[in-house]
């Protein structure tokens, strides 16, 4: 009789949670729908904040699924035409100073994008989080006044560039309103805040977000979204390196 | 015989002129042979101490190994052969791991190469002793240059960020065992050093490594590596000496000329002056080419008379620059310089030197004693101007 009561609770508990997983799994696929899109235009401004001063640069940029992705910096006059093109693992930047195009690679993806917090490694990696993370919901908790998931995500595939995530998910709309980036020691990497969510052709998008890399100085940068539209027709020549000279 | 004996007489006799000459040329000649001394001793110290520290007698890199290309360097590593690791553990090959890395010193980003080398190596003279592991901390040591530019000391910690073979991010605190001294810059600017075990753990990896240094006087080919001698690995510096030795010969030139134009002056002028003793020197039965002799024997025993009086101040100047050096101070020109160079002094550089201060004072004494070949000795010897 005993065994038969542990036997029950035991399969209560792999069923419970089987069920808490699969909740998981659903919040992160509502992520991955709300974020992701077989393609989008976005005119956007990222704020740079400095040890001294803090500069904003406006660019548009052309993405198609996570493979394609081409940006043109609007302003300011300094960085006006700057073009970066992105197809699958390979990066160039377009220089209009000196009308070169260079290949971003090696060591130089390391290094941050117009001295922002975003490395160009972090532009390169926008793998739907399904394909790469299992995750769990470790609890459920109540954020001025809004409920929250928190989710902890651990990576299911061996190249996944953080080994785990921590996601503070809004309940209502889907989306994170606060992620921590974890190197495979367990050592917090970086930070997003996001914000201002709205809805964008029946999807929720954050317009704001804060990214900072925890370990530089500083206060990080911030994304606002000016506009966005989600599946445009965007011409197949964009992404072509003779678009950057254009 | 005579002719040597008449050109000392009238040398001496010139006096004043004659000693400003010399001294003129004598600085020239003690000049070329500082000045080569200097870069011959920059190169020989340059070359023991990228030996010494970096290269042995030659590298065996990976086929896709560029030092030149940092695109090159993620995938440009791969496993030893059980052949490759008797050797190691012999004591005829240290291997190098690198990676590229990032680290936060005083909370900013700074891409350095990460590189394993085994703490127990003893072909190299970077001091890797202390990265022995005993324990989870992660030890590492800098070179001077890379202390003073990441403002890092022993004892200070610092994290470090990679990527593993699955391009996974990963960081640790390291903690700064050892800063060492060397003035190969090719292996201190941007570098860390961990011992080569722990690398290969940080990476996923087992054994594997993107050059071999070796210690082997005369090194074989080893397959699915491809070896680098020396001369391939000190080409920077061969480079940079050569473009030396090129600058240095515009000063010693411009030197030596004016040193040459004053022989030539003084030898245009004894020609014009001492019209009669040439006269003289042809009515005695001298044949022109004897006294064309003797003007050139004269102006040329300036440059003897330069190389003693040369070696009368430059032995002792050259003696002290031996024992003390020429500090330049810790000046990064990306090749191997030590801060302090001791000039390195030839047989061939002095007889080169002689040689060619003799040869140019003798050729610019010629060229002006020609004319007497062409004089008329009954108007020589009245003194009338030709």
């Amino acid at each position: 009789m005993c065994k038969r009561f542990i036997l029950i609770g035991v399969l209560l508990m792999a069923i419970i949670a089987v069920l808490k997983s699969q909740t998981a799994n659903e919040i992160m696929q509502k992520i991955d729908d709300n974020m992701s899109s077989e393609n989008r235009v976005v005119e956007s401004s990222m704020t740079i904040h400095g040890r001294r001063n803090s500069r904003t640069i406006t660019s548009v940029s052309y993405t198609v699924g996570t493979e394609k992705s081409f940006t043109e910096y609007l302003s300011p006059p300094r960085e006006k035409g700057t073009k970066m093109l992105k197809l699958e693992d390979r990066l160039w930047t377009y220089y209009p100073a000196n009308d070169r195009i260079v290949q971003i690679s090696g060591h130089m993806l390391r290094q941050s994008v117009m001295g922002s917090d975003l490395s160009y490694e972090d532009m390169m990696d926008d793998r739907q989080l399904t394909e790469v993370y299992v995750a769990v919901v470790e609890s459920k908790e109540e954020i001025d006044g809004r409920s929250i998931f928190v989710l902890k995500l651990t990576a299911k595939v061996d190249d996944a560039a953080y080994h785990s995530r921590k996601l503070w998910v809004d309940a209502e709309y889907y989306l994170p309103t606060k992620e921590e980036l974890y190197a495979k020691s367990g050592q917090l990497l970086k930070r997003t805040q996001l914000s201002d969510f709205q809805k964008v052709d029946g999807r929720w998008y954050p317009m704001k977000m804060n990214f900072k890399d925890v370990l530089k100085q500083g206060e990080g940068t911030d994304w606002e979204i000016i506009s966005i539209r989600f599946n445009e027709e965007i011409p197949d020549y964009l992404f072509s390196k003779a678009a950057l000279k254009q | 015989m005579v002719a040597f004996k008449l050109a000392y007489k009238n040398l001496i006799g010139a006096g004043l002129r004659t000693w400003l000459n010399v001294s003129v040329l004598s600085l020239a000649f003690v000049m070329t042979i500082f000045y080569n001394g200097m870069i011959d001793g920059w190169n020989r110290q340059g070359r023991n101490d990228t030996q010494d520290w970096e290269i042995a007698n030659g590298q065996y890199w990976h086929p896709e190994y560029d030092r030149l290309d940092v695109f090159s360097i993620k995938d440009s590593h791969q496993p030893l052969s059980a052949e490759l690791q008797q050797q190691v553990s012999d004591g005829w090959l240290v291997p190098q791991f690198i990676q590229q890395a990032s680290i936060y010193p005083q909370g900013r980003m700074q891409s350095v190469l990460l590189k394993g080398i085994p703490h127990d190596q003893t072909i190299l003279k970077i001091p890797t002793a202390p990265l022995k592991t005993d324990g989870d901390e992660l030890k590492a040591i800098i070179g001077k240059r890379m202390a003073e530019s990441t403002h890092l000391k022993v004892g200070d910690q610092v994290l470090i960020r990679w990527r593993d073979k699955n391009g996974t991010f990963d960081a640790l605190e390291l903690t700064i065992v050892s800063v060492f001294q060397c003035d190969v810059p090719g292996i201190d600017n941007g570098q860390i050093y961990i011992d080569y075990d722990r690398m290969q753990e940080m990476m996923g990896l087992e054994n594997n490594a993107s050059l071999l240094v070796t210690a082997a006087e005369e090194p074989r080919a080893i397959s699915g590596w491809s070896f680098k001698d020396t001369d391939f690995l000190l080409a920077d510096l061969d480079k940079m000496i050569e473009s030396k030795k090129g600058g240095g010969i515009v000063l010693q030139g411009v030197l030596l000329l004016i040193a040459l134009l004053a022989i030539f002056d003084t030898q245009v002028l004894s020609i014009f002056r001492r019209q009669k003793e040439i006269g003289t020197y042809i009515a005695l039965g001298l044949t022109r080419s004897q006294v064309v002799g003797i003007f050139t024997i004269e102006g040329g025993a300036h440059s003897i008379l330069a190389a003693l009086v040369g070696a009368a101040y430059g032995i002792p100047f050259f003696l002290y620059l031996d024992t003390v050096g020429l500090s330049f101070g810790s000046v990064d020109v990306g090749v191997t310089i030590a801060e302090t160079i001791y000039p390195y002094y030839s047989l061939g550089l002095i007889l080169s030197t002689m040689l060619l201060v003799v040869v140019s004072a003798t050729i610019v004494s010629y060229l002006p004693a020609r004319r007497i070949a062409k004089m008329n000795p009954t108007e020589a010897l009245k003194g009338k101007i030709q």
